[in-house]
This record gives C-alpha cells, sequence and structure tokens, in this order.
C-alpha cells in the first residue's frame, strides 16, 4: 500500500549523539545568558508580585497617550506607565506601588476622575486591580512554591517508575526548559505574573511529557538491545520516537498559534512563552535529558533481562 | 484486542452518553435551563469573573484592631472590678499585649486578685458554668502576672488572642455576607481563605467602590452621654476624667474643623440591639429611622427617663454624627439618627445598621474587577481560538493519519472535549480565561495518546507483524507511555491547582480534566472503535 506523507522518513537515523558537545555548550551558554539577563536587568514583574494598581480603559475615540500621562502625572502620584492594549482606543495604566495601602487605593478614584474630568464621561473602565504589598509578596512565594513541588513531584514519580538516573536528566532537562521560558520574560520584558507562573508550570508539563517519552523508549531499548553500546541506543531511541515528537509538536503548536493570534491580548504573552516551552521541550529532550544518561551508568540501573524480543508480544 | 467484553463496551458508550448529557445544558441560557423539567441536568460551567466580568475583593481582618478593642474592654472591667472592692489603683493603662496598674497600697494585693480572679474566663469552656473547672479546657483568657512589687498585669494570652481573632472573623464572614447580601445581586459569594481573610466575589459588579464602600465602614454604632460636666478645652488640654472620651464629629463644623464633644466611656446602648433601621425623610431631611429589640429598648427609655435634658451622643465608628437633647423620655423603643444626611447616604448608613457591626476594620488587600465587556470580549476571542484550533488539529491529523486513522483520533478528540465540558459542568468547575486556553492545549495535546498508538502500529507493522498483532502491541506498548507522560503533567497541573490563585487556578482544572479525559478516550473509546472498525473492514494492510 503506497504510504501517505510521513514527518521523518522510515528508518531515520541521526546521530544525534556524536554532536552533544556543541549543544551542551550552547545550552550552557543560554543558562548562563539567562542567569545575566535576569541578574541585570531582573523580571518586569507585574503587579501581582510587585504590588500596585492596573486600571484598563476605553477610550471613546483613539486615545491620546501624551495627554493623559500628563493629566495622571499632574495627579503626582509618582510613576506611571501607559500603554495601549488591543485598539488604539484601549490604555492601560499602570501605577507605581505606594507605601501606604490607603493613598494607592484612594489612587484609582483620583485617576479616574482626573480621566472623567479631562476627557468627558464616555470612558469605559474594563478592568481595575490592586494588589496590596501583603498579598504581592505571598503570591511571588506561592508562585515559587508551586513550580519547585511540581518539580520534586514529577521527579519523584520518575524515580518510582523509573531509575534515579532518568530523574537526574529529566531534572537538567527541565532546569534548561524553565530557564528559556525565563529568559524570555527577561530578554523581552514581557510582564511577570500570576500567568506567567501558570506558563512555567506548562513548560514542566510538557517538557517532562516529552522527556518521558524518550525515556520509555529507552528503558525498552535497554531491554530489548542488551549488548547495544549506550550511544547507538540512545540515538535509535530518539530517532524511533521522532515521528511521534514531531506529530504531537506540530498538533500542540497549531493550537497554541491559533490562541496566540486569536486569543486576544489577554493570554498572548502566555502562549507565546508555551511556544517557546514546546520548542525548547523538543530540543532539551534531545540534547539534554538522553545524552545526559550516557554519564550516568545506565545500564547498571535497572534490570536488564537478556531478551531480543518483548516478552509481552500476544501475537 | 478483537474481543471487547460487551460489558466494557456498553460502560463506554454510557460514560459518552453521560458526557453528551451532562454537557448539554450550556448549550442554552441560564434561565432556559432553570425553567426545564426537574428530570432534567441543569449544572453549567461557572464563568469565572474574568469572563462575565464582576469584582473580586481579598480582605483582611485588622486583627491588631480586635485585641486592641478587647485591651481596651478589659482595662474598663478592671476599673470597675478594683473599685467594687475598694482597691487603691494608679496608672492603670495598657501596655503591648497586656492591662496594667499599680496597687496604691501593696498590702491589698489579695484583695485585688480576688476583684480580678472573676473577669478571667476559660477558652471554650464559658467561664463559671463550665461543668470543669475554669482552665482545664482550651486554656485561660488572661494570664495573670503578680511579680510582688505592686504592679500586676493582665496579659491575653495566645490562646486568648487567637480565639478573640477567630472569632472575629467568623462574625465578619457573617456581617460581610449579610451586607453583600443587601445588595440583591444573586451568585455573590463570600468565602473564609486563611488564618485571617474573606474573599468576597460579587459577579456583574464590574465597580468595587460601592462595594469597598459597604464594607468599608466597621459600623459600630453606640449611644453615649455628653460629659457636660467637662469643659472640651480642659478635655483637650489633658485634663480628662478616665470615664469620659473626646470624640470628633463625623461632618466638619462652621469653621471646617471637626466638632469635639466629651462622651462618657459608658454605652447606653449599642447598635447590637437594634433590630431595624430605614431610611426616611424628616421635615424634608433625611434620617435613618432604628427600632430597638425589647431589652434595648427597655434600656434606652430607663436611660432617656433618667437623663431628660442632656445631650445623647449617637456615635459610628468613633465618631460623633450628632448630639440631640433628651427632651423627654423615648420609651417606644424606636427613634431616628438625624445628621447631614443625603438620601443615599442614609440608606447606605441603614443598611449597615441593619447588616450589624463588623467586629474589626476589614483591610482591602487585593482588588480585581473586570468590567462586563472585556469578558465579553475575552469570551469571544476565546472561543474563537478554539475552535480554529480544533478544526487545525482536525486537518493535520486526517492529512497525516489517513482518513481512517485520522477521522478515528479526530471523533475521539470530540468525545474529549465533551467530557471536558461534563466533567466541568458536573463538577460546577469555574472556567476562566486561562482555562479556555488550557482547553486549547489539551486539543493540541489530547491527540498525543493517538499519536504515541498510531506511532507505534506503524513501528510493529514496520517490524514484519500482522495488523491484528501491531494493533494489538501497539495499544499496549503505548499505554504505559502515555500513562506516564500524562501523570507527569498531570502533577504540575495540580501544584497549580493547590498554589494558584483566581484566573489561573481555571488553567489547572481545565488542564488536569484534560488530561484525566484523554487517557480515558485514549485506553477506552479509540481501542474500541479501532476493534471495531478493524473487525468489519478485516483489512490486510493497515493504512497506517
Amino acid at each position: 500500500m503506497a504510504h501517505r506523507l510521513r514527518l521523518v522518513p522510515e528508518g531515520l537515523n541521526v546521530p544525534f549523539f556524536r554532536y552533544r558537545w556543541p549543544f551542551f555548550v550552547w545550552s550552557a551558554l543560554v543558562l548562563i545568558a539567562t542567569i545575566l539577563v535576569v541578574a541585570i536587568n531582573g523580571l518586569n514583574f507585574g503587579i501581582d508580585f510587585k504590588g500596585g494598581t492596573v486600571l484598563e480603559v476605553q477610550m471613546p475615540g483613539p486615545a491620546n497617550l501624551a495627554a493623559m500621562r500628563s493629566t495622571i502625572d499632574g495627579l503626582g502620584m509618582g510613576a506611571s506607565e501607559l500603554q495601549t492594549a488591543g485598539s488604539d482606543r484601549d490604555v492601560l495604566i499602570r501605577l507605581e506601588a505606594s507605601e501606604n495601602q490607603d493613598e494607592q487605593k484612594a489612587r484609582i478614584e483620583q485617576v479616574k476622575e482626573a480621566l472623567n474630568g479631562e476627557f468627558g464621561e464616555g470612558i469605559v473602565y474594563k478592568r481595575q486591580e490592586f494588589v496590596g504589598p501583603k498579598v504581592s509578596g505571598e503570591l511571588l512565594m506561592n508562585g515559587v512554591w508551586a513550580v519547585l513541588i511540581s518539580v520534586v513531584g514529577v521527579l519523584g514519580y520518575l524515580w518510582f517508575r523509573f531509575e534515579w538516573q532518568y530523574g537526574v536528566g529529566a531534572l537538567a532537562a527541565l532546569i534548561h526548559d524553565v530557564s528559556a521560558g525565563v529568559a524570555v520574560y527577561a530578554f523581552t520584558g514581557v510582564e511577570f505574573n500570576l500567568t506567567s507562573i501558570a506558563a512555567l508550570l506548562m513548560i514542566v508539563g510538557y517538557s517532562l511529557n516529552d522527556t518521558v517519552v524518550i525515556y520509555d523508549r529507552i528503558r525498552e531499548n535497554l531491554r530489548r538491545y542488551k549488548a547495544m553500546p549506550i550511544p547507538e541506543l540512545l540515538d535509535r531511541s530518539a530517532n524511533e520516537t521522532m515521528a511521534r515528537t514531531l506529530a504531537t509538536s506540530i498538533t500542540t503548536l497549531l493550537a497554541l498559534i491559533a490562541l496566540f493570534v486569536l486569543g486576544g491580548p489577554v493570554i498572548r504573552d502566555f502562549t507565546m512563552i508555551m511556544i517557546v516551552g514546546v520548542i525548547v521541550g523538543v530540543y532539551s529532550t534531545i540534547y539534554i535529558a538522553s545524552p545526559v544518561l550516557y554519564y550516568l551508568n545506565l545500564r547498571a540501573a535497572g534490570p536488564a533481562p537478556a531478551k531480543t524480543v518483548p516478552a509481552h508480544v500476544k501475537g | 484486542m478483537l474481543n471487547q467484553s460487551p460489558w466494557k463496551v456498553t460502560l463506554v458508550l454510557l460514560v459518552c452518553l453521560a458526557g453528551l448529557i451532562l454537557s448539554f445544558p450550556n448549550l442554552f441560557s441560564r434561565d432556559t435551563v432553570e425553567r426545564w423539567p426537574g428530570f432534567l441536568p441543569k449544572s453549567q460551567i461557572n464563568l469565572g469573573l474574568d469572563l462575565q466580568g464582576g469584582a473580586y475583593l481579598l480582605l483582611e481582618v485588622d486583627s491588631g484592631a480586635v485585641i486592641r478593642e478587647r485591651l481596651e474592654e478589659l482595662t474598663n472591667e478592671v476599673r470597675v472590678a478594683l473599685r467594687g472592692a475598694g482597691v487603691g489603683y494608679q496608672n492603670l493603662g495598657v501596655s503591648g499585649n497586656a492591662v496594667t496598674f499599680r496597687l496604691t497600697d501593696p498590702s491589698q494585693r489579695d484583695a485585688a486578685l480576688a476583684a480580678l480572679t472573676p473577669l478571667n474566663g476559660a477558652i471554650g469552656g464559658g467561664s463559671g458554668l463550665s461543668m470543669f473547672a475554669p482552665g482545664t479546657l482550651g486554656g485561660m483568657e488572661l494570664d495573670i502576672r503578680d511579680p510582688g512589687d505592686g504592679r500586676i498585669s493582665l496579659a491575653l494570652s495566645k490562646t486568648g488572642i487567637s480565639s478573640r481573632v477567630t472569632s472575629a472573623v467568623t462574625q465578619s464572614l457573617e456581617i460581610v455576607r449579610r451586607r453583600i447580601d443587601e445588595l440583591g445581586t444573586r451568585e455573590a459569594s463570600v468565602q473564609r481563605q486563611g488564618e485571617n481573610r474573606i474573599v468576597v466575589q460579587v459577579p456583574g459588579e464590574s465597580s468595587p467602590e460601592s462595594i469597598k464602600r459597604l464594607l468599608g465602614q466597621t459600623a459600630k454604632l453606640t449611644f453615649h452621654f455628653v460629659d457636660q460636666d467637662t469643659p472640651v478645652s480642659e478635655a483637650r488640654a489633658g485634663r480628662l476624667p478616665p470615664g469620659s472620651m473626646l470624640l470628633d464629629s463625623e461632618e466638619p463644623g462652621p469653621n471646617g474643623q471637626p466638632i469635639q464633644y466629651v462622651v462618657r466611656r459608658q454605652v447606653v446602648v449599642g447598635g447590637e440591639s437594634l433590630v431595624d433601621a430605614q431610611p426616611t425623610l424628616q421635615n424634608n431631611q433625611a434620617v435613618v429611622s432604628f427600632r430597638f429589640d425589647s431589652p434595648g429598648g427597655r434600656k434606652f427609655g430607663q436611660a432617656t427617663q433618667q437623663n431628660v435634658g442632656q445631650l445623647l451622643a449617637i456615635v459610628l465608628d468613633g465618631k460623633v454624627i450628632s448630639a440631640p437633647r433628651v427632651n423627654e423620655p423615648i420609651l417606644g423603643g424606636s427613634g431616628i439618627i438625624s445628621g447631614s444626611f443625603t438620601f443615599q447616604s442614609a440608606t447606605e448608613l441603614a443598611v449597615l445598621l441593619r447588616a450589624g457591626a463588623l467586629p474589626a476594620p476589614l483591610e482591602v488587600v487585593e482588588e480585581r474587577s473586570v468590567g462586563p465587556e472585556l469578558g465579553a470580549d475575552s469570551i469571544r476571542s476565546g472561543v474563537l481560538a478554539c475552535v480554529v484550533a480544533a478544526i487545525a488539529v482536525f486537518i493535520f491529523m486526517l492529512v497525516y493519519y489517513g482518513p481512517v486513522f485520522g477521522l478515528i483520533a479526530n471523533l475521539a478528540l470530540v468525545v474529549n472535549l465533551i467530557l471536558v465540558f461534563a466533567t466541568m459542568s458536573f463538577l460546577g468547575a469555574t472556567l476562566t480565561l486561562p482555562g479556555i486556553a488550557g482547553i486549547v492545549l489539551v486539543i493540541g495535546q489530547a491527540v498525543d495518546s493517538n499519536v504515541l498508538i498510531y506511532e507505534r502500529i506503524h513501528e510493529e507493522v514496520k517490524n514484519g507483524r500482522s495488523p491484528i498483532a501491531a494493533l494489538d502491541v501497539g495499544f499496549n506498548e503505548a499505554l504505559r507511555t502515555i500513562v506516564d507522560s500524562n501523570v507527569t503533567s498531570f502533577i504540575a497541573g495540580i501544584a497549580l491547582f493547590i498554589f494558584g490563585t483566581g484566573p489561573v487556578k481555571g488553567f489547572a482544572v481545565t488542564h488536569c480534566i484534560g488530561i484525566i479525559t484523554t487517557m480515558f478516550t485514549a485506553v477506552t473509546f479509540t481501542r474500541l472503535i479501532v476493534a471495531y472498525w478493524y473487525k468489519w473492514r478485516r483489512p490486510k494492510v493497515l493504512p497506517i
């Protein structure tokens, strides 16, 4: 039967392992660059994590940002930030956090009054958020805990289902992927908020999902080809699962791109990070999670019954 | 592979049918669904505040104020107790978490301690009336210390403080609920969060200002007689009799400064005795008319009878609203509060008085509100993204896996989505904008199980297995991978559910539910359809 289109040629045999060093170096550079950028630029924390006030307003006509800025600056309440959001009528106003919480709460009212006074009553207030300093600290800590707990939980599961070597490999890949996500926030200056934590956790989920699929195959091949050298075995596993990796990445990316283009401005940043996460997740599976196993004495690990054919084939 | 137990088949089909039935109500408006006959399922997916518009407020009970107030009360109790026992004292006051004083005559120590002991109630036992000796249950409220140098201190114990705070939070919760109910918004929710916080969510209310006004006041109403023996100037100079206090007026006086009153500390009647309060007009001026319960009315009647000619200060949250003269005894148990009210502020005050006073001020520590327009935009774009994502994935699967297996995967995806909606309706889960993103991600990732199965079958075919053997091995081998990879994603989702708040939690909900339904459809539904297809066509070569 004539075969339909395939993403990868039959019998694909890319010697991934041979080129591990350039990629190790590349991954290490990315990691170092991330640390540097985060240390120098910092993350652009949203009000969720640093406290403050955000207003999203829709002006009756195209917004005159400069005029709005001067109206708000005229109130003398510290740094404010204005940007259009979505259409040219929608404006996002960020007000700096204040030491005094009551003062901060009063600011929303003052800004509304000033804008209504200056630009008429036709302004629609679409969204307003205020996060006090007590809560913002807790929200950040909760976010950090969420990421740590999920990592620990997943590693525990891998250790339980596989061997410790796989846990270490997955952890290395995970650190790479999460840093890549954080790096995007640091490089682009996209606001880092509660949704970002969700995005990072989804990177954790996707990266592991991908890693586990290849690990599953490695484990199976270890049992099947008892004498095969590890590098060859790792390559074989990567090649065998390549069709699946690509197909799943493509469907996931298709969905994410739809969300990025059509999902509206509120979740666009979130989707962008997820797209990055899917790509680095696939990369790290092949160039971090898998080759790391080579250095961890894999064969000594699991039970390796000498079988050339899996025992559970029922035919 | 081919011979599936009829029970299993029935069960799978039943689950799918249940999914269809349970997700069905979501196609209709809530009002329509409510008119349906009783046997039909009615529960729908709740839309989060970010999708339907509404206000979210996180309030914190000011526990410091609870403790301060208790200490002040205790100071008064100590004063009364010592006077009653004829014990002389000096420097009575609050220091830290304790009330302290010095005995004028150290030999009166035993008499003082005897007078103070009844003030110390047992926590959880009810002092004196408990069948256990005070202090055996949960500990005592106070820690009475007497180092021997004539100083005595009554410190609030740890259990004393925590039980005060807990009851203040519980009480606040109730009061907040009553005040929010007065708004008349259905589906508003008031919940406790953690130790001393309260979450208020009001769908449809896009301006939180009115809610904040409603919750921003403790609304503690008390009636006190004005201390006409002490001129305000004396009090301002610090010569204030211990039983009196200096209070500002609510509204500024003629010179722009608040008017000050010297008011007796003793409360004639408090707001807790009110049974009703309504805004009314009197001589074209908005006032609040109120009615006391019968003990309150009696007390008020007696006090006014004995003090005709005195000024009676009406104090709200430590500010004097007005201080009218008592011209005659007020015996009917009802009266009016006049002040400089507008009809709206009189209405608001009446609402507050009806709902009762908060035991402590509430502080807004987080506030988020979304207008209905933004919510509607988000739903529109979210639904569009879902539809486009689904179509893109459908086409890809059809092209890549061919008409048979591609169609089966797409069918599984549809079943999957139906089950996600059904589960969410059944649980009454909340769908948020990030939740919609979660569903889009489910669309992208759900086919992963089918991909894993198909690729495995493809490999087995390549390795020379017969179609039926390839199907069998493919499903069995892929299952392990599907479980392992999904469980890891699931763990990340659970962490997000536990630590996430608000809309982000909604993402965790759809993500986790999606993983479960994905595993179900991959293991049962896809397998079932493939088996029936094979029995029907008996292909020599698998089109995979």
